[in-house]
């Protein structure tokens, strides 16, 4: 089944970006495709490569970047919300990249399940 | 787009005190744009966003109530608000700033059984 | 459809609204929602009431987490991760109440 996540919160903040990331990785290993993730809200500082938490932590951005060169995984950060915080294609963690919310319109027309992490 | 599905924004947080329904609305507008059959449910605290008489500017914050009102213009005109969540906050319809349509739980929850995607921030 | 919850009943409506609105189906707590099904907390009878109605999962890593994982209340269920993409699969909407 082709799967979409959105993810609405910050890393380490709140649980959001880990329930996402577990529940992807639980999606892939029973052979779906979780096709996309879109970041909105404070959601985009997922995509931070300044992030560094300390080394006994887990490294929740560079977690979604190998999934996303392990499995294909389109990670889109949405532009409007981005620019808002400060996320740039100058401090973009490999393997996000940066659109319009165009993208998660298209998350829930061309997914069979649309799922929503966020506070 | 060729695939049109039922879209319906759960809208349950006040407006200011977060970000949430601020972008959120931007995420409706879009949704329009692609031609998606597009609704919006507000419920609980959501039902504050629809307020009359925000005036803003004490907060130096952007008053984003009129979009509400030019969501018309985008097609967007389903509207639906939670009865329950205005009783329990002594509002009643003529509080609105829009035109809504009222329902009751049952009625909401009929409503979200019908869609394809529903999201909510 | 599945309502997923993730706040704790007892300081947020999201379960409490989603119990009075949703027409039935599956309902899974995962984060702080895993408190609505622990034997004793406040919000106990009302989810028990709920029972008929909905089917209660509770994402078992979050319980076990927090504490709490022997105080599942009676008549809930423990899924893991692969279960709660199991529940994904099965319905054919699902919604976050945030």
């Amino acid at each position: 089944m082709k799967l979409g996540i959105v993810v609405n919160e910050g890393p380490y903040q709140r649980q959001a970006s880990d329930s996402a990331y577990l529940f992807a990785k639980a999606a892939i290993e029973a052979g779906h495709e979780v096709w996309r993730v879109f970041f909105y809200h404070d959601g985009v500082n997922n995509a931070s490569k300044l992030t560094e938490p300390p080394q006994d932590d887990r490294n929740i951005v560079n977690r979604w970047s190998k999934l996303a060169e392990e499995h294909k995984v389109d990670l889109v950060v949405c532009v409007a919300a981005a620019l808002r915080r400060g996320i740039r294609e100058e401090n973009l963690a490999t393997g996000f990249r940066i659109s319009g919310l165009g993208q998660l319109v298209e998350a829930g027309t061309k997914s069979d399940r649309l799922v929503t992490f966020g506070d | 787009m060729s695939d049109v599905k039922k879209f319906m924004f759960v809208n349950r947080k006040a407006p200011y005190g977060t970000i949430y329904a601020l972008e959120s609305l931007e995420v409706v507008l879009i949704t329009a744009a692609f031609d998606q059959d597009v609704s919006l449910m507000f419920t609980d605290d959501g039902v504050y966003q629809l307020k009359k008489g925000q005036q803003t500017k004490g907060i130096e914050t952007k008053n984003f109530s009129p979009t509400y009102r030019a969501l018309e213009g985008y097609d967007v005109e389903k509207l639906y608000v939670d009865q329950e969540s205005l009783d329990e906050r002594g509002l009643t319809e003529d509080d609105l700033l829009v035109d809504v349509t009222v329902l009751s739980r049952a009625e909401v929850g009929a409503l979200m059984d019908e869609q394809d995607v529903i999201l909510s921030f | 459809m599945l309502h997923i919850i993730n706040r704790s009943p007892l300081s947020d409506r999201a379960l409490e609204n989603c119990l009075n609105t949703a027409s039935g189906g599956d309902i899974l707590l995962i984060e702080d929602a895993v408190y609505a099904a622990t034997a004793g907390n406040a919000f106990e009878a009302r989810l028990r009431a709920a029972m008929g109605k909905f089917k209660i999962n509770v994402l078992r890593p979050d319980l076990e987490a927090r504490g709490l994982a022997d105080r599942l209340v009676e008549g809930a269920a423990f899924v893991d991760y692969a279960g709660f993409v199991e529940l994904v699969v099965a319905n054919k909407t699902c919604q976050s109440w945030l």
